[in-house]
């Protein structure tokens, strides 16, 4: 059994970032995700673990400093939330592009624009949709407690260095800024520079003496090379979306009814089950915890088992309910609720408007 | 006597110059007279000099030198633009023991990067920043650039730069030089046979600071001429910068050994 | 056993530590517990809540509309969590400062002086420990070793001198909640 620690979300993912043996955080301070970089700086990893962490200048400054040091292959990771990761959307693109891996953590805020600083979840799109410029996907996870804070970031790195990609963990100010219990796993020791170089032989950290250079660029100006070098990223995706879906199911074996929802509003949708189950509704959940690869298979098997409808619960103006709906195919009911702008809904709301929305005709 | 001929001529013994192997033998997709092939050539004397060929991570910039990572053989990223002085510092942090340069241009340096460079130069980042300022946007077609001289013509200031709507050249130099975090910071030229040399010198001394852990930048800034956007042959390219880029842009060193060079 | 918990005050009066030492307590005892504030610009001198709920199975929603126990410390939460008791729930609060006192005949109340009594006690800091003292009498969800336990752990090392002052101060609010009838 790992040290327990009563932590919020955000402490949660810095102690874990040190743990995991994290190379390079750098970071950009926004509100509800600064506790990241303040306990950072505060826990002074260059002692403990030699990680090294830097206040950077923007959040456009962050994610450019992750293409440097994920380029020379070490583990570098930024969090941030909505308004910063609009900017780093640039740097993800181009980290796609040139296959680079790292961790991005977005605690996700109301917006559009400046929008607030209160939980929401309406960068669903942004997320798994690409997000900036090109053909690109990400990984995106998802994390529901703040246990699943800490364990996301190692699993993460993981994906990351897998597939030669950036991955997000997309949570929100709720998890970002709540206390739970929380288990943490034992410190995996930060490769040695030797250890670094012999793993990942297209990283660029000096000329391997008597091979060839490494070049890490996303540009190709030959059209038939670009769209070859594409192809090779689609089978990349391909790959990731057969083998990396991840989901979680609560009592769905003998629901009539499915509410999707995932991080915060899983959780609330929990209560909600056992206030409908109060009333002799069968509700079961399904938690997407990988948002991209976005987990069908489950969602088409409960569809041919004759589940009634589905609700996706979300604190957005509904995102996550077009990829419900592409998987459903209007076999039956799907609908949306959530309360969004940095309202975060009740649990009572939620199983009023499974009631009125799909129970209801 | 017997006829020479060219297989007589291109003996070891009769070479001059040899090209540095740390250049690729890909084609310079720069314009003939420009001066940016010569640039790439002095970093990359330099690097095989200090024997550094194996520890030099190099970052390019978009721009004219987006490629730079085609003709500069050692390991290379590439930026987005303006981003080279972030990618540089992580590098550079993470990998303390290795050589770390950028190669910018002034659209890359000193506009859409400015935030970028002058914090690097700023937190005293131990990387060679390489700056070409040719006072245009040559890759994009010769679009004025924050460099771009008063009442200069480019395709975005056709009736030449008005000073008053359009803003003041940027002087990145001289402006970097007054942060505490750079260590040595010149102005050079690589337009003429001395110049080249003088040049190769500033480079060499300022990638010889890094390797002896000198606190803060090195900042190299290299005047140079863009005849295909200023649109004149190359030679009179050269007597243009003589007399309009160098008056604006002065020559020489503004900070040595972390000190202020005072003018005379 | 759900215990769900609102505690309400302004911000400075340590409702959002108190919150964290009775969350830490119930991890001493193996439970499962979740500590959610509002935060942002609302938290800079004006009001601080936080719901705590400290439960032995697997913690839902930590955000609540109704709640078991309601500890408000001024007017405003008063205000706003009085009506968010559960139905045979119950309300502890400070009078100090309180003009509109609750009116709700459902749901038990009690009334504790904290701000009194840690003044009695030389020590308007330990406020917060005297409001769950009282509370820990109302409702003895985690036993006062737990919750020693539970300090030791969310104070630094160089506050535990400070740690027997604590315990007088929620020995003294076990001793002085009152219900109010």
């Amino acid at each position: 059994m790992g040290e327990l620690r009563l932590m919020k979300g955000n402490e949660a993912l810095a102690e874990a970032a040190i743990r995991a043996g994290v190379d390079g955080y750098f970071g950009y301070p926004i509100t509800p995700q600064s506790e990241v970089i303040e306990y950072l700086m505060a826990e002074k990893p260059f002692e403990r673990t030699g990680m090294v962490v830097l206040q950077a200048e923007s959040e456009v400054a962050s994610i450019n400093m992750l293409y440097g040091g994920g380029g020379t292959g070490k583990k570098v990771m930024t969090s941030s939330s909505s308004p910063g990761i609009s900017l780093m959307q640039e740097g993800l693109s181009y980290m796609a592009g040139a296959e680079i891996p790292c961790v991005v953590a977005n605690v996700v805020r109301g917006g559009p624009g400046l929008g607030d600083i209160q939980p929401a979840q309406s960068d669903y799109f942004q997320s798994v949709k690409g997000g900036g410029h090109g053909d690109y996907r990400l990984p995106v996870l998802a994390p529901a407690s703040v246990q699943e804070m800490s364990d996301f970031v190692p699993l993460s790195f993981d994906l990351a260095f897998k597939y030669r990609t950036p991955v997000l963990i997309v949570s929100d100010g709720l998890i970002g800024q709540m206390m739970e219990k929380v288990e943490l796993f034992d410190t995996i020791p930060r490769l040695t520079d030797e250890e670094v170089i012999a793993r990942y032989p297209w990283a660029t950290n000096g000329k391997p003496k008597g091979k060839e250079r490494r070049i890490l660029t996303s540009l190709d100006l030959d059209p038939h090379k670009l769209e070859k070098h594409n192809f090779h990223l689609q089978d990349k995706y391909k790959q990731i979306r057969e083998e990396e879906v991840r989901y979680e199911m609560i009592d769905c074996d003998d629901a009539d009814y499915i509410i999707i929802a995932y991080g915060s509003s899983a959780r609330i949708s929990q209560k909600t089950l056992q206030l409908a189950r109060e009333e002799g509704i069968k509700v079961g959940l399904l938690r997407p915890i990988t948002l991209w690869p976005f987990p069908k298979q489950p969602i088409d098997d409960l569809v041919n088992k004759g589940v009634k409808g589905f609700l996706s619960v979300e604190m957005s103006a509904g995102q996550m309910v077009e990829d419900i709906r592409l998987t459903v195919r209007e076999r039956t009911k799907v609908e949306h609720f959530g309360r969004y702008g940095g309202v975060i809904h009740s649990p009572e709301e939620v199983l009023e408007a499974l009631k009125n929305k799909i129970i209801g005709d | 006597m017997a006829e020479i001929t060219l297989q007589d001529i291109i003996k070891p013994e009769n070479q001059v110059y040899v090209k540095t192997k740390l250049m690729t033998d890909k084609n310079l997709s720069y314009c003939p007279g420009c001066g940016h092939g010569t640039a790439h050539r002095l970093i990359m004397e330099v690097v095989e000099e200090l024997g550094q060929e194996n520890d030099a991570i190099g970052i390019a910039p978009v721009g004219c030198s987006v490629l730079a990572y085609e003709f500069m053989n050692v390991d290379m990223q590439e930026a987005a633009h303006g981003r080279a002085p972030a990618l540089a510092t992580a590098v550079k942090r993470l990998w303390p023991n290795k050589l770390v340069f950028s190669y910018q241009g002034d659209g890359d340096l000193a506009a859409i990067g400015t935030a970028e460079t002058i914090h690097a130069c700023n937190r005293g980042e131990q990387i060679v920043m390489v700056f070409i300022n040719n006072g245009i946007y040559g890759m994009t077609g010769g679009q004025m650039a924050p460099t771009t001289l008063p009442g200069m013509k480019t395709s975005t200031s056709p009736y030449g730069r008005d000073l008053q709507s359009m803003g003041n050249p940027l002087k990145m130099t001289e402006l970097v030089a007054q942060l505490p975090g750079t260590y040595y910071v010149t102005r050079q030229a690589v337009h003429t046979p001395s110049a080249v040399r003088k040049a190769k010198r500033c480079i060499r001394k300022a990638f010889q600071n890094q390797l002896d852990g000198k606190p803060g930048v090195s900042f190299i800034e290299i005047v140079s001429n863009c005849n295909s956007g200023w649109k004149m042959e190359p030679v009179a390219s050269n007597i243009w910068m003589e007399e309009n880029m160098f008056p604006y842009y002065e020559l020489g060193d503004l900070k040595v050994d972390g000190q202020l060079v005072e003018k005379k | 056993m759900t215990e769900e918990i609102i505690i309400a005050g302004f911000g400075g009066q340590g409702v959002l530590s108190m919150g964290k030492i009775l969350a830490y307590s119930g991890i001493m005892q193996d439970q499962e517990v979740s500590w959610f504030p509002a935060y942002g610009p609302e938290m800079r001198g004006g009001t601080a809540n936080v719901t705590v709920i400290v439960s032995d199975e697997r913690i839902s929603s930590p955000t609540l509309t109704a709640y078991d126990t309601a500890v408000i410390l001024n007017q405003q939460s008063m205000d706003k969590f009085e009506e968010a008791v559960k139905p045979g729930g119950v309300l502890i609060y400070d009078p100090n400062g309180i003009s509109h006192h609750p009116t709700r005949k459902d749901i038990k109340i009690y009334k504790i002086e904290g701000a009194k009594i840690a003044a009695q006690m030389g020590n308007t800091k330990i406020f917060n420990m005297v409001v769950l003292g009282g509370y820990l009498q109302v409702k003895p969800i985690v036993k006062l070793e737990n919750v020693i336990r539970g300090l030791k752990k969310s104070l630094h090392e160089r506050y535990h001198k400070l740690i027997p002052l604590n315990e007088d101060a929620i020995t003294m609010g076990m001793k002085n909640v009152v219900e109010v009838k």
